[in-house]
């Protein structure tokens, strides 16, 4: 089987299965979840029985059924952060590359200055003083992270603009829009693909760092930072209840960083094997 | 150590090369080479030259394999030997100097550390004596300050400068066989014949032996004692220089040798009736920094004729063609459309300026988008200049592809799945969708095989008559210019030095840098270069 006309290695096939599966569960956690996201079934960390496959939480409430939650809310908004930031990274990187040294000068000092700032820093202060709704993590997240994908993006199209087909474009008369849309953004796709993984991980990751510290994703919505934090004492009575949530978060990841790393393969790989060397 | 005279120290049996996907590059060619012989593999690209080269230091690029045959270096089957044995001789007992000497030197590293690396790093000789006949080396290739050269990096020496210092580097471990691929096609004339001559002496005087890979016949009968013509990895014909020069036994040599000959005719082409200029460069100077790449020209093109401008890489025959089409702003003088002065600079000009004027590129490769459609590369201006609706374009494209001798069905295709010349000819096809007075043309046929490229200037030419467009025609080579052009501008660092009706520049009295360009032309003798360099250093 082939997937953009290239056939994934093992390691990427068990990536693209945890993702699926991850995806599949987030998705149709309603029907797939024993019980709701926050209702109390039991005592605090009750041991895995028939009624809770994986034992229950520090308030009582069903483990899997949190896990199975928390995968919508972690990846769902991880997901929706990284298409924002991509959406206005590379807007922005590919106007710097294009409209000339004034906008280029102007977008990338701006951009300096951000990165100069620590992110989790960053991130703390903005979700601090503006209280944690989803909405203003996604926001947050989405245009810190942006400055990143910027620096890509601009990096990206620089080498694009000098080739000879977008001389062409500006002779015509085209615009910036279409200059970017149609001559520079389908062949900067590859390079952007491998690097949405590889954001979206650290997006991911970032999201649960968040929770962890309280200020990412608020309960009663379950997100598996927030779960790792709330049953984190569990450990010193020696019950493994938050080894669940940091196990799914260290799937994920690697499973997403297994896809990229073929991707990047993908790009780098010459067109043939050498032999007879 | 006596060295046999005629010993065979390299011999190629049977060689086969495929590709991974199963293609076959080279199939079944062998080849003896003497010492003190030279033998030029001639043919278009495709036709398994470098591959050959390549193959005869038993190396294959990326995606390639040899699959068969026998490589013998002074009698030893190399392809049998492990790594370490294979290693041993590259470099040492064969060398190979690359077309583009700019690509296979780093940047990073002065030019004397880089000649002396292999013979050090091979242990033959100590820093020392790698320096000294590094410097040796220096001398015998006629570079400037031999003593100093060394110390320069490789942007800090000119391309004919860059080449000699490649073949230095190629002879640091005394090689026996040379394999040269190309060596002066990046090169303009003048200084093409300099470094032929040198490479010429290099292997006379250390009597070595050589493989010399060019498509250009001429060149190759300067230096190659036998020529072997290759075409889709097959051999040809072999034969003395001579007997290929004169009596070529097969049909595709004979279509060759006289392709070749063609150009070598000062075609005449009267005049057109001068009708008003379409465009016209009035005193125009043109600045980069402080750098001033065009000095004060004064140029006119009329619809239907064909204005050559010739010179050599850094004469400011790119730099004026963006003056005209606005990429390069002009600091004095002024661009004319029609008699109607436009904007120095291209963002200011409207769209029907700049419909009128349109250009095509040296390389066709990267002046389409790889990503989109030929029929998206084409139908863009259509839809772009004259609103049609998206059936209309599609009929204009399917029209024009017709009128560049390309199938209607290649409209759903990708560029990247053409060759050179095709790819070309779409370049030309978007060129004419915007229905332009002037396409200007920057060295449109450069990139492409002979055969290919004399295909493109036909239908140039076609498409003149027929349309009646006038082309602005930028090219280093003066063939080119006898066959198309009406009229004919010999620029020389940034100015017009000679200018008017083709037939008069390529008649006496010649501009003097005139006459240096036309006697630097190859001609298909074999004891040109020796008589022009006798001429010359008189």
């Amino acid at each position: 089987m082939k997937i953009f006309g290239y056939k994934p290695t093992a390691t990427a096939w068990i990536g693209l299965a945890i993702i699926t599966i991850f995806i599949l569960i987030a998705i149709f956690a309603d029907a797939i979840a024993p019980y709701s996201e926050s209702e109390s079934v039991g005592q605090t960390w009750d041991d895995p029985s028939f009624a809770n496959w994986i034992g229950t939480d520090n308030i009582g409430r069903d483990m899997l059924s949190r896990l199975i939650f928390g995968a919508r809310m972690t990846i769902g908004v991880a997901l929706v952060t990284t298409i924002l930031s991509f959406i206005i990274g590379t807007t922005a990187g590919f106007l710097a590359a294009v409209g000339g040294t004034v906008i280029d000068q102007i977008l990338s000092r701006i951009v300096d200055v951000m990165l100069s700032i620590p992110l989790l820093i960053f991130a703390l202060i903005i979700l601090s003083v503006f209280g944690s709704s989803i909405m203003t993590l996604i926001l947050t997240l989405a245009i810190l992270d942006s400055t990143r994908v910027f620096r890509l993006a601009r990096a990206v199209a620089t080498n694009l603009v000098v080739m000879e087909y977008v001389e062409a474009a500006r002779l015509r008369g085209e615009g910036l829009w279409w200059i970017m849309r149609r001559e520079i953004l389908p062949n900067a796709l590859p390079p952007m693909i491998s690097e949405f993984g590889l954001r979206f991980c650290f997006n991911f990751l970032f999201v649960a760092s968040l929770s962890f510290l309280g200020l990412g994703i608020q309960p009663p919505y379950a997100d598996w930072g927030g779960m790792v934090r709330d049953n984190g004492k569990a450990i010193s009575f020696g019950i493994p209840a938050p080894l669940w949530p940091a196990m799914a978060i260290a799937m994920m990841t690697v499973g997403v960083n297994l896809v990229v790393d073929w991707i990047l393969s993908i790009n780098s790989r010459p067109s043939g094997a050498s032999a007879e060397m | 150590m006596t060295r046999q005279v005629d010993e065979t120290i390299l011999k190629l049996t049977d060689l086969r090369v495929e590709a991974v996907s199963g293609a076959v590059l080279v199939d079944n060619v062998s080849l003896e080479l003497k010492r003190g012989e030279v033998m030029g593999l001639i043919g278009e690209s495709g036709a398994g030259k470098s591959t050959i080269g390549l193959a005869s230091m038993v190396y294959a690029r990326a995606g390639c394999r040899i699959t068969g045959g026998k490589v013998e270096i002074q009698g030893v089957d190399v392809r049998s030997l492990d790594a370490d044995g294979r290693r041993a001789r590259r470099g040492q007992r064969i060398a190979y100097i690359a077309q583009s000497a700019a690509a296979s030197f780093n940047p990073a590293h002065r030019l004397m550390d880089q000649v002396i690396e292999m013979p050090v790093s091979h242990g033959l000789m100590t820093e020392t004596e790698a320096k000294a006949w590094a410097l040796e080396l220096f001398r015998a290739l006629d570079l400037p300050n031999p003593d100093t050269f060394g110390d320069r990096y490789p942007h800090q020496v000119s391309g004919g400068q860059l080449q000699r210092a490649m073949a230095a580097m190629a002879m640091s471990c005394r090689p026996d066989i040379l394999v040269l691929d190309e060596p002066t096609t990046a090169l303009d004339v003048t200084t093409q014949i300099e470094v032929l001559a040198l490479l010429k002496k290099l292997i006379r005087d250390y009597n070595m032996a050589a493989l010399y890979i060019s498509h250009d016949l001429a060149v190759v009968a300067q230096v190659a004692d036998r020529v072997m013509v290759l075409r889709h990895g097959k051999m040809v014909e072999l034969g003395d220089t001579e007997q290929i020069l004169l009596q070529p036994h097969m049909d595709y040599t004979k279509a060759l040798v006289a392709e070749r000959k063609a150009a070598d005719k000062i075609a005449v082409i009267a005049t057109s009736a001068q009708g008003t200029a379409a465009i016209s460069a009035d005193n125009v100077t043109g600045i980069y920094g402080t750098f001033t790449a065009v000095k004060g020209v004064s140029l006119s093109v009329s619809r239907g004729e064909t204005v050559a401008v010739v010179g050599e890489s850094g004469s400011g025959k790119s730099s004026l063609a963006r003056l005209i089409v606005g990429l390069l702003p002009t600091s004095t003088g002024n661009v004319k459309l029609h008699g109607e002065v436009l904007p120095p600079a291209l963002a200011e000009r409207n769209r029907n300026t700049l419909r009128k004027i349109q250009l095509i590129y040296q390389q066709p490769d990267v002046a389409l988008n790889p990503r989109q459609t030929i029929g998206e590369i084409i139908g863009r201006p259509v839809a772009f200049y004259f609103n049609r609706t998206p059936s209309e374009v599609k009929a204009r494209v399917a029209e024009l592809l017709r009128l560049v001798g390309l199938p209607e069905d290649y409209a759903g295709r990708l560029s990247t799945a053409l060759s050179g010349g095709q790819k070309q000819r779409i370049c030309i096809a978007r060129a004419l969708a915007a229905e332009p007075d002037v396409i200007i043309c920057d060295e449109p046929t450069s990139a492409l095989d002979q055969l290919v490229a004399d295909e493109i200037l036909k239908l140039l030419k076609q498409l003149q008559d027929d349309l009646g467009v006038g082309y602005l025609f930028i090219t280093h080579d003066l063939g080119i210019v006898r066959r198309i052009a009406h009229r004919t501008a010999v620029m020389l660092k940034g100015e017009i030095v000679a200018q008017g009706p083709t037939a008069q520049i390529f008649a006496p009295p010649f501009h003097p840098y005139t006459e240096k360009l036309l006697s630097s032309v190859p001609e298909m003798r074999t004891d040109w270069l020796d008589e022009v360099l006798a001429k010359r250093s008189i």
